[in-house]
């Protein structure tokens, strides 16, 4: 197979777009499409410095990683969920991309913020872990923001993560989440940082290809709780569809944003209040994660 | 030719030449889920591996992004 635009041997096929790149050029892909979506939603302006959200796994350090190649001023921030050895290494990859570029990386502890690591939060509380673990990451993203002078936090989510979701959503017509399903979610209160995701044009398949051919060391070692999780039954029932038809995961995201998420948009926004316990950003009295934090701080052994 | 497999860890190995494409459905992996990898390269479905290849089929796929729960009460609606 040779590449589409220069005829050397391709390194990687891409069906949906029905042609075949060398490295360089695939490299020169991707960033093409993190640029246009940045351009396309307004995500973020040369001048602003960028919070990285970072995991150690291959679609976050490949975000920083083309941020940086792209020129932004960006630190990464790791969210140490106190999983085992997988946290452990996972810290390490992330530590090592920042040393070896320069960058800034912030640490924050999950036990710290919720007084137990995620795999107590799991055996106390009914809640699926990866449940318990995305409001975490999500409060304390924005309360790292918040705190280190950030407006604007940057996710790894791929096309996958974000078709898998919408296919969630759809499965069980959860038509108040489907409106905030975007590529851009706006600051709507001034404690609410922006959170944008560049690599949401591309798929799984594309930043792990990245990854590889940048000699990124990612951890490819899944999250021990990961596994059985809903979200992975829904990729794979999609990466089928678009076996069968390439482009399908495309075309069900890209149409749902162009064409249906308007419809699904509240007529009347919600009212944000701040937190009596910790003063982050609510729609209640206490948030989520305080109440999450409580149930712990109750049931944990001590 | 040697096929690492993850998740678990395992290797198989597979005697003859044969299209990677070829490769992956005979061992039930969707293309879309893995990169194929020889040494420090990517391989196409097309490329035909044998003989003394070690091929490293590396899952591409993150789970665990939970659905964001209906109802209010979390950080940015």
């Amino acid at each position: 197979m040779k590449c589409r635009k220069c005829g050397d041997t391709a390194a990687l096929e891409l069906r949906r777009h029905n042609a075949a790149f060398c490295s360089p050029h695939f490299i020169e892909f991707f960033r093409k499409q993190v640029r246009e979506a940045i351009r396309q939603h307004r995500m973020v302006t040369t001048e602003e410095p960028i919070l990285v959200a970072v995991s150690g796994g291959k679609d976050s350090l490949a975000l920083w990683d083309v941020l940086i190649e792209e020129g932004y001023a960006t630190a990464g921030l790791y969210l140490d969920l106190g999983i085992f050895d997988y946290s452990v290494e996972s810290r390490a990859k992330c530590e090592a991309f920042a040393s070896a570029r320069g960058q800034r990386l912030i640490v924050e502890r999950v036990e710290e913020a919720m007084g137990a690591p995620i795999p107590v939060v799991q055996k106390v509380t009914r809640r699926p872990t990866c449940s318990a673990c995305g409001l975490s990451k999500r409060y304390l993203m924005n309360r790292a923001a918040l705190a280190h002078g950030y407006a604007v936090v940057a996710t790894g989510h791929n096309l996958d993560d974000e078709a898998a979701t919408l296919f969630g959503s759809v499965m069980h017509w959860q038509t108040d989440a489907l409106p905030r399903q975007s590529p851009m979610l706006p600051s709507t209160h001034p404690k609410l940082a922006r959170r944008v995701k560049p690599l949401y044009r591309l798929s799984e398949r594309e930043t792990a290809a990245y990854a590889f051919l940048r000699g990124i060391d990612y951890i490819v070692e899944e999250c021990p709780f990961a596994r059985g999780a809903t979200s992975l039954a829904h990729k794979e029932v999609l990466n089928r569809l678009e076996e069968a038809s390439p482009g399908a995961k495309h075309n069900f995201l890209f149409g749902f944003l162009e064409k249906a998420r308007p419809a699904f948009e509240r007529a009347e926004g919600v009212t944000l209040v701040e937190c009596a316990s910790c003063g982050q950003v609510t729609t209640g009295t206490i948030c989520a994660f305080c109440k999450l934090a409580d149930h712990v701080k109750r049931a944990a052994p001590s | 030719m040697k096929v690492v497999l993850r998740y678990p860890r395992r290797e198989v190995e597979v005697a003859g030449k044969r299209r990677v494409r070829e490769l992956l459905r005979e061992l039930d992996v969707l293309p879309e889920t893995v990169l194929v990898i020889r040494g420090s390269e990517l391989l196409t479905g097309d490329t035909v591996v044998g003989g003394d290849d070690v091929i490293e089929l590396r899952p591409v796929i993150s789970g665990g992004t939970a659905a964001r729960p209906a109802g209010g009460g979390e950080v940015g609606p």
